[in-house]
């Protein structure tokens, strides 16, 4: 089957049942997006399809229906998204595992919420886990990332 | 970020820090330097040479033996070394270096002896000193108990200027220019007439003078790094979703392994049937390992799905296979006297309590639970073994897999990555003995070990549970006597003797960690610890023993001050006789307006201070009673390390813990049922999440005598300061950890 990763389309040869999160670690070597508990508690595994936040472990890979950007077609450290830019701004990560999850979720949120109250960042970005606690600087970068995409 | 990996062979050392980091500490029986393991296959004529700095022509490395979990460890062992050797953070390679005795952990020797924090007496003193020569032996290369800055402070510093003076030496040499007449800047020896030489450039000459060990370490106003807000040297990697952790290693051919072991914790396996797995697509081979199966497929996916599908029969559990039994057994403990230390008694408490209050205090076992579940790669071949995992223990795990291998630990190439959190978890090797397993099966392919979360949850090794009996007493509106007694699994028995082979006599201290060693100058005081019965595997968790008895104690104590009337901040105060502490409590009762004016009706606060890992931190909770249950609205927290290398680091590590803290005490436990673990992923095993973050207001304060971490201690004082915060907001007062057992939380 085909499917769409960061602007490329590529052909892999799996089971319909695969979750998206192992086509793109293991099938295609995409490995920013991460594996931490495979039932959609923590959010590591999250991607864009389309532009909208998914859980990559709960997506089968005959289902993906569009285009898949992960944390490495969100931006580059040569070329920033404001999101990775407001989180290095802040310097949230801590082991950092969650991150990639954190960011993409936040970049979708922000896409639709440009101005977002604190209790609806605190309300969507709940749908992650960080084991570390880094909470309250990944709600200060959102805010940080709300303004510079505001701003453009 | 340094590449993972073997170091080229081209390369200088410089410098001779091995020797400094045994004479700063007195004198051993034991005391001639480490080998530098970096040495390993160079040259002759290059004998006393530093672990630490390393130069080639891809520029200086510095070598960081504290395995990074998370809480910066690269980055702070690298900003000492830098501030000496005048090179730019932004422009060095770290490496984790290889395992070797040469990075042994002091500090971590001194947490081992019996004397509190605060006693810097004679005979505490001599006791850290002489832990030392045995830590040293036995080449203790471990990560943990918030060590990495306090062991680094002075070898990593003299390290850097060792090498900076010997390339001034360098640059002496070539141009006949005093050292005293050259500068260092930026990776470069600047002569006085302007021309530079690049450290690269100098490496050669530097590598065949003898090193300059006679140096002079620079004081507070000339750092140009600590104390300075930096830019953690792994945040945009961590940034960008290119920061290489253990699990995303990938070699040419590599297999992937998955796992199912007994469920229930270090129990056999007597049969299992693989038919149905290896029907699977992409399943090669199922393997007999150690207490389960492996199952040995093209993807790890792929592995996970063969896993499930092996059908297993298991032996019974090695301990009480229901959870109610561990209560018993703890509670036994206590009752039959028999009691493993007491490390401090005062006065006459059994005496002096008479008549006053009494309370059980309890806590679960925790899961580590780390986001990226366990795993290693292993790669037999030839008379060699690679390995490359994320440990905090990676001598260990080299000895286990030479062990399990049959090769001498030289020839184990262990490769340190960057860790997705520990929490101690990673103090652990067993997935790395599992893997070695399997690869030594496989000989010549390259095999990674992926642990599902529902393995990595039901086969880590967990917080001790535990239970605490008090007394206590109050006089003339004053805290008068403490009889306290807590029973808890013994980490020492369990992580270091049976699965380390590492036995130590004498009491196991982390049993009444945080309890005993507390700076409150009680009249009748007393601490008793008792060494439960083998019970479910115990290990080290975030703050280890003062995790629980942070709670215990600082929640009973709390009582006690209730019952005698007073102020529960003035009375601490009043109790406190170490200066350190004073300053944090006082630090939080200004943070908060503690002695402003009363919080409104529904709202309430809590204070707690609990001193660990020689830390005295102070936390200020705030509980609002909503609708829908309680409200965690704000935390004031104080904490003194002696000296902050990295305020930014330091701020997010201290909310980090206090989250952490917060999380686990609200929500947080593990029970057994049938001999297993029933919490098997986040689902149940619930962490905080951001809609109950509260605001966290942190304080560092610098008056302490000793420089120490900070991973560690935000985390103790967490819990009972909210509970103090529940009971003043409620009433209730809650004595059992996770408190959402008991209330609500919105
Ligand atoms: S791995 Fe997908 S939500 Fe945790
Ligand atoms: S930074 Fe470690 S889990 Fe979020």
């Amino acid at each position: 089957m085909q499917i769409t990763v960061n602007g490329e389309t590529r052909e892999v040869d799996v089971e319909e049942d695969m979750p998206l999160l192992w086509v793109l670690r293991d099938e295609l070597g995409i490995k920013g997006v991460k594996y931490g508990c495979g039932i959609a508690q923590c959010g590591a595994c999250t991607v864009h399809i389309d532009g909208e936040a998914v859980k990559s472990c709960q997506v089968f890979a005959g289902d993906v229906w569009g285009e898949v950007t992960t944390i490495e077609g969100l931006g580059t450290p040569d070329a920033l998204h404001a999101v990775q830019a407001a989180w290095i701004e802040h310097q949230v990560a801590q082991c950092g595992y969650c991150q990639s999850g954190h960011m993409m979720l936040a970049a979708s949120f922000l896409s639709e919420t440009p101005d977002p109250s604190e209790t609806q960042i605190d309300a969507a970005m709940s749908a992650n886990l960080c084991r570390c606690g880094t909470y309250p600087r990944i709600r200060e970068a959102v805010k940080t990332a709300a303004k510079m995409m505001r701003e453009g | 970020m340094g590449k993972v990996g073997t170091i080229a062979r081209r390369t200088f050392l410089i410098g001779s820090a091995a020797v400094l980091g045994g004479v700063a500490f007195g004198y051993y029986m034991y005391k001639r330097p480490a080998a530098n393991p970096l040495l390993h296959g160079l040259g002759e004529g290059e004998a006393a040479l530093t672990p630490y700095v390393l130069i080639n022509a891809d520029g200086v490395t510095l070598i960081t033996p504290r395995g990074d979990k998370g809480q910066g460890a690269y980055h702070a062992q690298a900003a000492l070394i830098a501030e000496e050797l005048d090179v730019d953070l932004a422009a060095i390679n770290v490496d984790p270096g290889p395992p070797s005795p040469a990075y042994y952990n002091t500090a971590l020797s001194s947490e081992a002896v019996p004397f509190a924090f605060y006693d810097d007496g004679f005979l505490a003193e001599t006791m850290r000193g002489v832990m030392d020569a045995p830590m040293k032996f036995i080449g203790m290369q471990i990560t943990g108990g918030s060590t990495t800055v306090p062991d680094g402070w002075e070898k990593l510093r003299v390290a850097g200027a060792v090498a900076r003076e010997t390339l001034k030496a360098a640059a002496s040499q070539l141009s006949g220019i005093n050292t005293t007449a050259i500068k260092t800047e930026n990776g470069r020896v600047i002569l006085p007439d302007g021309q530079e030489m690049t450290y690269e450039e100098l490496a050669p000459v530097a590598a065949g003078i003898a090193p300059v060990t006679k140096v002079r370490l620079r004081g507070p106003d000339e750092w140009r790094y600590i104390g300075k807000p930096m830019q953690r040297i792994d945040i945009v990697a961590k940034s960008t979703g290119t920061q290489e952790y253990g699990i995303d290693v990938d070699l040419p051919g590599m297999v992937h392994a998955a796992v199912k072991l007994n469920p229930r914790q270090g129990g056999d396996l007597i049969a299992f049937d693989a038919a149905e797995a290896l029907k699977l697509r992409g399943v090669s081979d199922v393997l007999q390992i150690t207490g389960g199966v492996a199952v040995i497929a093209d993807n790890t996916w792929r592995a996970f799905r063969g896993a499930e599908a092996v059908s297993c029969d298991w032996g019974p559990a090695l301990f009480p296979p229901e959870q109610e039994e561990h209560w018993t057994a703890l509670a036994q403990a206590i009752e039959t006297g028999d009691h493993d230390s007491r490390q401090r008694d005062d006065g006459a408490a059994a005496e002096a309590v008479q008549g006053g209050i009494e309370a059980e205090y309890r806590a679960p076992y925790l899961a580590h639970a780390p986001l990226e579940p366990v795993n290693a790669t292993v790669w037999v071949q030839e008379g060699r073994v690679d390995v490359w995992t994320g440990t905090q223990v990676p001598r260990f795990a080299q000895a286990h897999v030479a062990e399990i291998c049959g090769v001498d630990a030289e020839d184990v190439h262990v490769h340190v990555l960057m860790m997705g959190g520990s929490f101690g978890h990673r103090l652990e090797d067993d997935v790395v003995r599992r893997a070695a397993e399997v690869a030594a099966q496989l000989k010549g392919t390259p095999v990674k070990l992926t642990y599902s979360r529902e393995e990595d949850m039901l086969h880590d090794f967990l917080r001790p549970a535990a239970l605490g009996r008090m007394k206590g007493a109050a006089k003339a509106g004053q805290v008068a006597a403490m009889d306290y007694h807590v029973a808890a699994p013994s980490i020492a028995d369990s992580q270091f003797a049976e699965r380390q082979g590492l036995g130590f006599p004498g009491p196991d201290s982390t049993i009444v960690q945080g309890a005993w060693d507390q700076p409150y100058a009680i009249p009748d005081y007393r601490v008793t610890g008792y060494r439960a019965p083998k019970l479910a595997p115990v290990s080290s968790w975030r703050s280890v023993g003062a995790s629980v008895n942070g709670f215990f104690h600082e929640g009973f104590l709390d009582e006690l001050i209730h019952e005698a009337g007073a102020d529960p901040l003035e009375e601490r105060l009043r109790l406190c006789f170490h200066e350190p502490t004073r300053k944090v409590l006082e630090a939080v009762g200004e943070m908060s307006d503690w002695s402003g004016p009363r919080p409104a009706e529904g709202v309430g606060r809590g204070v707690a201070m609990v001193a660990s890992f020689g830390v005295p931190c102070a936390q200020v909770v705030e509980v609002r009673m909503t609708g829908d249950g309680l409200r965690i609205d704000k935390v004031w927290v104080a904490a003194d390390v002696g000296r902050i290398v990295d305020p930014v680091n330091f701020d997010g590590l201290v909310k980090g813990g206090v989250v952490f803290g917060l999380g686990h005490a609200m929500l947080g436990e593990i029970t057994i049922a049938d001999g297993r673990v029933e919490q098997e992923n986040y689902d149940l095993f619930e962490a905080m999440r951001m809609d109950r973050c509260p605001d966290i207001f942190v304080r560092g304060l610098e008056t302490g005598e000793k420089i120490r971490g900070i991973g560690e201690p935000p985390v103790p004082p967490a819990a009972p300061a909210l509970a103090n915060a529940i009971f003043a907001a409620t009433g209730q007062r809650l004595r059992e950890m996770p408190f959402a057992r008991f209330v609500d939380f919105a």
